[in-house]
């Protein structure tokens, strides 16, 4: 269990002091894959090292299951690292060390003698899939395999915490998925817990099981991903969720359209009711679908449509308030 | 063809001369100056042994010692050669200044390879968990050892050209030969020779500089 309490974090600059991070909190399960989102600049990477005290706070506690490890120093804070492996965006692996050696350099550090390293390090390379890479150079691998190499080099001492710092950010979208995929699979096989930040909530979509979103230094917004994408409170998750489902329908057919435009949201419990068949069985109004989408975040559907109802004017609004008592969210969007 | 017969025996003991000072005042160089360089770095702002004054301290020092003129050097450090060493006469004594400007020099040169380092590797190794003394063994001198051969080899080349200053001090060696016999004699096969030489000499440690750094660089 990791406990954020109150963490704040200050730069002195020449302008003056920025705050980075502001009164955080936040508790992560053992095993879970949480996210942080927010745009650049809003404090995620800040905070996310706090987690290993490469960023030194100003106030605050952190726990990693009962250590206060703010207090920690020396030996035991290194030992403390040692045990919480980290990637980056941009990977920093060393350029003059082969693959074998960048992963043996983590276990090195950590004082593991020649004979663990020798029966660990192919152990890693076959678990990131680079077995036949062992005695290449950063410079001859893709950026999904540099990242591959990160992950086993965290991985090295058996981490029980992986810190991801936009792991994907650098790649393209099909290395993405198979870079996230590791992630989700390290931590299933591992039991490893992972904190994970992005500016993308597609990378969130598809497989953090908590959010926190951040926007200026302070977390706006906690809960479960389906939480956020379906029902987000603050303006700012409101906004992230909008970009990432991006259902939009353009102005000009919009406005060619007689009658009401609405958008109707439905969620897990009542997605497979058939809410539509049955309101079209009880009012006259015509009902189309003129644009839609199923997301499934963690493994459950968001549904979302947009309708356009035409008829009587009142009745589209019974259709409308029939719609509300039964669906997660009806706004009408247009008309 | 005469005269270069009798040159060559001066040639060899002027060669041999030129090796011992560089060979000195390189070893010197590298033992020095690769700490001397870690120092200031590692002392800057953001680094582990973050620390104003002291980086402020041996920066200016190296800064003195690399704008006082090398011929003015030689004759400043006359008194600490002659503690040191004995006699103020020879190669062994111009080692002394040689060395004391190449370790200036070269660290520099280190201080300016250890700031191509990718900070993020850096970091990477500090969230490893590893002090800074393996930070230093494993990560610094690692992935600025490309830099840290071509550097030396640039300090080589100063070197030689200021070895040739050396024989005011009676330093002897290659360049020494060139100024009393070339010039100082009017003796222009002897300028020409001496100078071929060291062409000779400056293009041979360039390239192995240039392979032994090449070899270890893989960006």
């Amino acid at each position: 269990m990791l406990k954020i309490e109150n963490v704040s974090v200050q730069f002195k600059t020449k302008s003056g002091i920025t705050d980075a991070v502001r009164k955080v909190s936040l508790s992560i399960e053992d095993g879970e894959i949480f996210g942080i989102v927010g745009a650049s600049g809003a404090g995620k990477s800040t905070l996310l090292r706090t987690i290993n005290m490469i960023e030194r706070i100003t106030e605050g506690k952190v726990y990693i299951d009962k250590t206060d490890i703010t207090t920690l120093t020396g030996i035991d804070l290194r030992k403390m690292r040692q045990k919480t492996g980290m990637i980056f965006q941009h990977f920093n692996l060393m350029h003059t060390k082969n693959v074998y050696e960048n992963i043996s350099l983590a276990m090195k550090i950590a004082g593991k003698s020649t004979k663990q390293i020798e029966s660990r390090v192919p152990e890693l390379l076959a678990l990131v899939g680079l077995s036949e890479k062992a005695l290449s150079y950063p410079s001859q691998l893709s950026g999904g395999e540099k990242q591959r190499v990160g992950i086993a080099r965290a991985l090295a001492n058996d981490p029980e915490i992986l810190l991801c710092d936009e792991p994907t950010s650098a790649l393209d979208l099909e290395t993405t998925h198979s870079i996230l995929n590791l992630i989700r699979d390290v931590n299933r096989q591992f039991n490893i817990t992972v904190i994970l930040i992005s500016h993308e909530m597609d990378v969130i979509k598809s497989i953090c099981t908590r959010v926190a979103v951040m926007n200026h230094g302070e977390v706006v917004e906690t809960n479960s991903s389906y939480g956020i994408f379906s029902k987000p409170a603050h303006e700012i998750s409101k906004e992230l969720v909008r970009n990432s489902l991006n259902i939009e329908v353009p102005e000009n057919i919009l406005s060619s359209m007689n009658g009401s435009i609405v958008k109707v949201v439905y969620l897990n419990e009542t997605a497979l009711e058939p809410v539509l068949s049955n309101a079209i069985k009880r009012y006259t109004v015509n009902i189309n679908i003129i644009h839609g989408k199923i997301e499934y975040i963690a493994g459950l559907p968001i549904g979302i449509l947009i309708l356009n109802l035409r008829g009587k004017k009142s009745e589209i609004n019974e259709v409308i308030e029939y719609l509300k008592k039964r669906t997660a969210l009806t706004e009408v969007i247009y008309g | 063809m005469d005269n270069f017969k009798i040159l060559i025996p001066d040639l060899i003991n002027a060669f041999i001369e030129t090796f011992q000072m560089l060979g000195i005042s390189l070893t010197c160089a590298a033992v020095f100056g690769i700490p001397l360089g870690l120092f200031i770095y590692t002392t800057d702002r953001g680094l582990f042994f973050e620390n104003r004054i002291i980086n402020s301290i041996s920066g200016f020092t190296v800064n003195i010692i690399r704008s006082v003129p090398f011929v003015i050097l030689l004759v400043l450090l006359l008194p600490f050669t002659q503690i040191a060493i004995g006699t103020t006469i020879g190669p062994l004594a111009a080692s002394v200044p040689l060395s004391v400007a190449a370790v200036a020099f070269y660290a520099r040169l280190v201080e300016a390879s250890l700031r191509e380092i990718d900070h993020g590797v850096i970091e990477a190794s500090h969230s490893m968990g590893a002090s800074p003394f393996q930070i230093i063994r494993y990560v610094l001198l690692a992935e600025s050892m490309p830099g840290l051969i071509r550097g030396l080899t640039v300090t080589a080349i100063s070197l030689v050209g200021y070895s040739a200053m050396a024989g005011i001090v009676g330093g002897g060696g290659v360049g020494d030969l060139a100024i009393r016999f070339g010039y100082y004699r009017y003796e222009t096969n002897v300028m020409i020779t001496t100078v071929v030489a060291l062409i000779l000499l400056v293009q041979g440690v360039q390239s192995a500089g240039d392979y032994a750094a090449k070899k270890r660089d893989h960006t």
